[in-house]
């Protein structure tokens, strides 16, 4: 693979862009993977990238039912933070947090990781309270945080209507949060990992296992059977469907989770803006648009359809914080399907089925720990037992009651 | 949107309704010799299916009744709603109907 560097660009350029390399290959499938990576999405590809890269196993396969980016990948709202509440939870995504400052030159692709600043608003004394009780321990984790009074918001956020329904009574900062391109992340992990002879499948749909003595022996495809000596699954919303072919059952519901974008405007809103209390979270891309999170419905469903009233429910507040955008058309809404947990963190984790690994349960915040989850599920392919930081996320939590109740990835950030 | 139709009330907007998940899961009797295996099971592990999906409801802007629903999870298409007394409806029928 030939690196992208301004020299390319510039070469590229004078040639009318006609001689941009492939930026990965669509092998056929081999007969035997050392690992296979189902699920070709940022986590899957993230996995496959760090273990080529630094566990040595090169004999690697992501198979993807769709193709690269038509996934929760692509449909999210870029979101990335680390101020979570529990020890576990902060670190894991400050983990991942560290793997974002440097990813672009580790990836050599632009993944327009932007530090803007993400800003948790509060309207309540319980909403001060709870962002008092985590911004300290955040804190203490060694995680930026500062709490901010109304008039600093205000000279932050010019547009911001303070004095709105629920008034602002003060904000939690964190600075190294920000947004970042998710097509970029997926096509970034995807050029990286396949440069480093990791075999990315496309439309490649996952129609069973083959089990024997309660090990996993091979994977039967719509591309034909697939051996491996070990499998990791990264299938977000469906991972329920890959575990009933496997014979188990999963802590999981999976349910439509809404987002919607503005027509483009000149940049107005230069930080991620977060809501638990209204219930509304809004940035702006590099490309204009305001990008505007809804909440998730309340039934389950595959549908990759959400109802309308989410819509409402998150154009409300958002009209009431920045009454100058009621004058805005929304261009796109869409559905993803997101697999929740009822402690709202994830799973990564060994199952009752020997070599087969599940990474799911990242519900409705997963798109900020994709470099984090991948490290850590390709160390834990790797080596065959969970990396420290992965093993407080094992599905036995939810039989021994080791809970990890994430209040700080209930509510509304994504 | 979903038109549901309440066994009690009839047919309403969704948003009236609030969901709560797998329906005919019995609570175990034996409570006190349940391991924490089984207990786990029984209140966290969910088949989560993509298909034909029983589960329950609530009308809680409406007559605030409990009930059951037939839905399709990867359509969202209703087949039926019974009341927690009734029989499970066999539908068997309208599910092939569907499919053709």
């Amino acid at each position: 693979m030939k690196p992208y560097s301004l020299f390319s660009l510039l070469r590229n350029s004078v040639a009318y862009h006609q001689n941009w390399q492939q930026a990965w290959r669509s092998p056929e499938p081999q007969k035997h993977y050392d690992i296979v990576i189902i699920g070709g999405g940022g986590h899957g590809l993230a996995t496959a990238y760090y273990l080529a890269k630094e566990c040595g196993i090169r004999n690697v396969a992501v198979l993807e039912k769709g193709w690269i980016g038509g996934g929760n990948t692509g449909r999210n709202t870029t979101i990335v933070r680390s101020n979570y509440l529990l020890d576990e939870s902060a670190g894991i995504y400050e983990h991942s947090m560290k793997l974002w400052e440097g990813l672009s030159q580790d990836l050599n692709f632009n993944v327009m990781f932007s530090q803007r600043g993400l800003l948790h608003l509060a309207h309540s004394v319980h909403d001060m309270q709870e962002i008092g009780r985590r911004g300290n321990a955040i804190h203490l984790n060694g995680i930026d945080s500062e709490f901010l009074t109304p008039a600093q918001i205000k000279e932050m956020v010019p547009l911001i209507n303070l004095d709105c329904r629920y008034p602002i009574m003060g904000g939690l900062l964190q600075r190294r949060g920000g947004t970042a391109r998710h097509d970029a992340v997926a096509w970034g992990y995807a050029r990286a990992a396949d440069a480093l002879g990791v075999d990315i499948i496309q439309n490649c749909h996952v129609e069973g296992f083959d089990i024997q003595q309660n090990e996993v022996k091979a994977i039967r495809t719509s591309r034909g059977t697939i051996t491996a000596d070990k499998v990791g699954c990264v299938v977000a919303g469906h991972s329920s469907v890959l575990a009933e072919m496997a014979g188990f059952r999963l802590p999981l519901e999976s349910v439509p989770l809404q987002a919607l974008v503005s027509e483009p405007v000149k940049p107005v809103l230069d930080c991620v803006i977060m809501s638990n209390g209204i219930h509304v979270y809004v940035s702006q891309s590099d490309k204009g648009e305001l990008v505007v999170g809804a909440g998730s419905d309340a039934y389950n469903s595959y549908s990759q359809r959400g109802s309308f009233d989410q819509i409402e429910h998150v154009v409300g507040p958002l009209v009431e914080l920045f009454p100058i955008f009621s004058r805005l058309r929304m261009l796109r809404q869409w559905g993803g399907i997101v697999d929740v947990t009822v402690d709202r963190s994830p799973i990564l984790s060994k199952t009752p089925v020997n070599n087969l690994f599940f990474n799911c349960g990242w519900g409705t915040g997963g798109f900020k720990c994709t470099p984090g989850s991948g490290h850590l599920f390709a160390h834990s392919l790797a080596s065959g037992d969970m990396h420290p930081k992965a093993a407080p996320f094992s599905i036995n939590r939810f039989n021994t009651g080791a809970l990890v109740d994430e209040g700080a990835a209930a509510a509304v950030a994504h | 949107m979903l038109l549901i139709d309440c066994p009690w009330c009839g047919e309403r907007d969704q948003t009236e309704f609030s969901a709560h998940g797998e329906a005919h899961i019995a609570r175990p009797q034996n409570t006190a010799e349940l391991s924490d295996e089984e207990w786990g099971d029984y209140v966290f592990f969910r088949k989560n299916i993509k298909g034909i999906h029983y589960e329950r409801w609530v009308h809680d802007f409406g007559c605030r009744r409990w009930f059951n629903a037939i839905r399709d999870t990867a359509s969202d298409q209703i087949f039926a709603t019974y009341k927690p007394s009734d029989a499970v409806p066999d539908i068997t029928a309208a599910d092939k109907a569907s499919e053709s």
